[in-house]
């Protein structure tokens, strides 16, 4: 495939350095990391080579404290299930609205076959965590708390670190979702109050079906799959050893870019939405413009359909993302979307670009050619659209 | 990313008959911004002849609801409004080579603005506002009349295909006891539960699987075929169960042959058949039989794109 990739958030391209750090453990170092032989000893030294580098990444004080899982659904369910069985007499479990599915369908399944009382903390307009409802929540009774640090859809941030530090106070364990923001938020678990961190591989540019759980030393921790010794018996199961090194590589490689994911990528990502914004009328950003990943930006065109968007877009070779229920086969918007209150006059026509460091200016141009051509075409066909398009549009909800 | 078929793009990309049409005097309007998806159907009516002159649409939807609504114009332009009336949603989805089962409801809100159009043509009170039949979901509209039109129109058996036509119980689901009791009485009404009384065609029974055989005893696959024999071979065991397809009112068709994917389209009394997929794995059986080789067979609507 070729074309303009702005869907980095869904998932990335696995860098060529990265590839080429796995290439050598499918063939000649395919040893399993626990025998007793040379074969096995090459591999296990270059897990614990990759152990570093996420180590690093996370600024975290023990790289034993990382723990690789298959991704990001493995690592959200492993800290969450730990947590509760860890605190059998804590019954109650804090979260909130926007979380990704990984953690809301466990929270929901712990509901309700486990009698736990599970806290949705809500969101406002612009995506930001209702603190005092946060707040009100927190007991001696709360088990964990799992909120992610910056959400998929808006790339709003939340502030993790105050976060965390309430609910320690409180006597909880604190996990943070914090798959969008590693590599683009520089962290430093060692001097943080988070307890358990999950991260994904594939949305940092290494391969899909790896990914980590950071565990906190001394932390109380419950294993989710039983077996063999591997990862300190926190995580049962023969390594994903070319997983695991392309990870650790990718991790290196997100270290080192971060400062352009912060200034070039946020440059051109604030470039594609001024543009838009200025051409196309009756559109607005959702999430809080002021205080999101530097990658993503999350516009909802009102009075058209978000898979018609990205069918369209996808005509002139553009990758982009909705929230709209059409695309993922349910007949709801997005969870995201309802919880900050968009209207369902625009919420179906919400439409993410993600951006990447590999993503140039040249790309940008291009697709900022595009999208007004696309959004126009689409609301001539639309009987909501009355081709006055209101000026100094405000949305009723913000 | 769906599977639309060559014909849903075409009418998506180039839509035929989209904008206002001025002077209609027949209009018709379903759904809502809220659901996701809205049809404004206008038609230039003939009052002397009453031949559909003209057909214009305005959707707001995704890809397959505005390809179904360019579709319904075609389709009607030139019928007459008792001509037009027999068409059903299966219709609009078959013009289309089939809608992926999530997407049906967009070929149902298709065939529900013609009606409410010609109702209003009509003088007719468009059964919308719910006296006819009770609202079974509240959250999209949808009332039992509309469940029982999807339900025989499609031969729907359960409740996600209800969904997947009609929308209703896809949000909240609290309705999902109602649409169980409507389906179940327009099942009860038509006989549709009753067991077959005989394997539907490709079927196997379990009367007819035999116990493996020791080596020797089963016919040793034919030394490896030339790919125009193995072409061949294909079409051969096609036509030899389409005999059977056909006694029961439904037809088979060779679309393609990749590698080991076999693409066959299901029509006539097949398509949207329950046991359709008994079919398929039917052929795919006599079709392992006759060649010595593993290959799927799958309906043409998964061609990859392109092709």
């Amino acid at each position: 495939m070729t074309g303009i990739y702005l869907d980095n958030n869904a998932t990335t391209r696995v860098d060529p350095e990265v590839l080429a750090e796995m290439l050598p453990l499918f063939t000649e170092q395919f040893g399993n990391p626990s025998s007793m032989h040379g074969f096995g000893a090459a591999v296990g030294g270059k897990i614990e080579w990759a152990r570093q580098q996420v180590q690093a990444l996370l600024g975290a004080a023990h790289d034993s404290e990382i723990v690789f899982t298959s991704g990001g659904t493995e690592s959200d369910n492993t800290a969450i299930l730990s947590a509760v069985e860890a605190y059998p007499k804590k019954r109650e479990i804090v979260t909130s609205v926007v979380e990704h599915p990984a953690v809301l369908s466990l929270c929901e399944y712990l509901e309700k076959k486990r009698g736990y009382t599970v806290h949705r903390i809500g969101v406002d307009g612009k995506g930001n965590l209702d603190l005092d409802a946060y707040r009100a929540a927190l007991s001696e009774n709360v088990a964990i708390v799992s909120i992610m640090w910056a959400n998929n859809e808006t790339g709003t941030i939340f502030p993790i670190e105050e976060l965390a530090r309430m609910a320690k106070a409180a006597g909880a364990v604190f996990h943070t979702d914090a798959v969008q923001a590693v590599g683009k938020i520089p962290m430093r678990l060692a001097d943080s109050a988070i307890d358990m961190l999950s991260l994904s591989g594939h949305k940092l540019h290494a391969p899909k079906g790896i990914g980590a759980l950071y565990v906190k030393r001394g932390l109380r921790f419950r294993p989710m799959l039983r077996g063999g010794h591997q990862e300190r018996s926190r995580r049962a199961g023969t390594e994903n050893a070319p997983g695991i090194v392309g990870l650790g590589a990718a991790a290196q490689l997100a270290l080192l870019h971060m400062k352009d994911e912060n200034t070039r990528v946020k440059d051109l990502r604030d470039k594609l939405e001024g543009a838009i914004l200025a051409a196309v009328p009756a559109c607005f950003v959702t999430g809080n413009p002021d205080n999101r990943l530097p990658n993503t930006s999350n516009i909802a065109f009102e009075y058209i359909e978000g898979e018609a968007i990205l069918l369209l877009l996808n005509e002139h070779g553009i990758a982009a993302s909705s929230g709209s229920a059409c695309t993922s086969g349910s007949l709801e918007p997005s969870h995201v979307m309802r919880a900050m209150g968009v209207p369902y006059t625009a919420a179906h026509g919400a439409t993410r670009f993600s951006l990447s460091r590999e993503t140039t200016e040249a790309e940008i141009d291009a697709v900022i050619a595009v999208v007004p051509g696309v959004i126009e075409r689409l609301r001539t066909l639309s009987p909501y659209w009355t081709g006055a398009a209101p000026k100094a549009f405000t949305p009723a909800y913000s | 990313m769906w599977n639309y078929t060559d014909k849903v793009k075409e009418h998506f990309f180039n839509p035929k008959n989209a904008g206002v049409l001025d002077g209609a005097n027949a209009v018709g309007e379903v759904g809502s911004i809220t659901c996701g998806d809205a049809l404004k159907l206008m038609l230039n009516v003939n009052p002397t002849t009453e031949v559909i002159e003209d057909a214009r649409f305005q959707t707001f939807g995704c890809g397959s609801a505005i390809a179904s609504s360019s579709a319904l114009t075609e389709m009607i332009i030139g019928k007459t409004v008792d001509e037009a009336l027999k068409l059903t949603n299966r219709d609009i989805a078959e013009y289309l080579g089939g809608l992926p089962p999530e997407k049906m409801h967009c070929s149902v809100m298709g065939a529900e603005a013609l009606r409410a159009a010609i109702s209003a043509y009509k003088g007719e009170a468009w059964d919308d506002d719910h006296e006819e039949g009770e609202l079974v979901c509240k959250c999209f509209g949808v009332d039992a009349a509309m469940v029982e039109r999807a339900v025989t129109v499609n031969g729907l058996t359960t409740l996600e295909e209800v969904t997947h036509y009609t929308k209703a119980g896809g949000s909240c689901q609290t309705c999902h006891e109602k649409i169980e009791d409507v389906l179940e009485a327009v099942l009860a009404r038509t006989g549709a539960l009753k067991p077959a009384a005989k394997p539907a065609a490709g079927m196997v029974g379990l009367d007819a699987i035999k116990p493996l055989q020791a080596n020797g005893t089963v016919s040793a696959p034919a030394a490896k075929l030339t790919n125009v024999q193995r072409m061949q071979a294909i079409m051969m065991a096609i036509e030899e169960l389409r005999l059977q397809i056909r006694q029961d009112g439904g037809d088979v068709e060779l679309v393609d042959i990749d590698g080991k994917d076999i693409y066959v389209r299901l029509s006539g009394a097949c398509s949207g058949c329950s046991q359709s997929s008994g079919t398929m794995m039917g052929l795919q059986m006599k079709l392992v039989e006759k060649l010595g080789e593993f290959v799927r067979v799958k309906p043409a609507s998964l061609l990859p794109a392109g092709m």
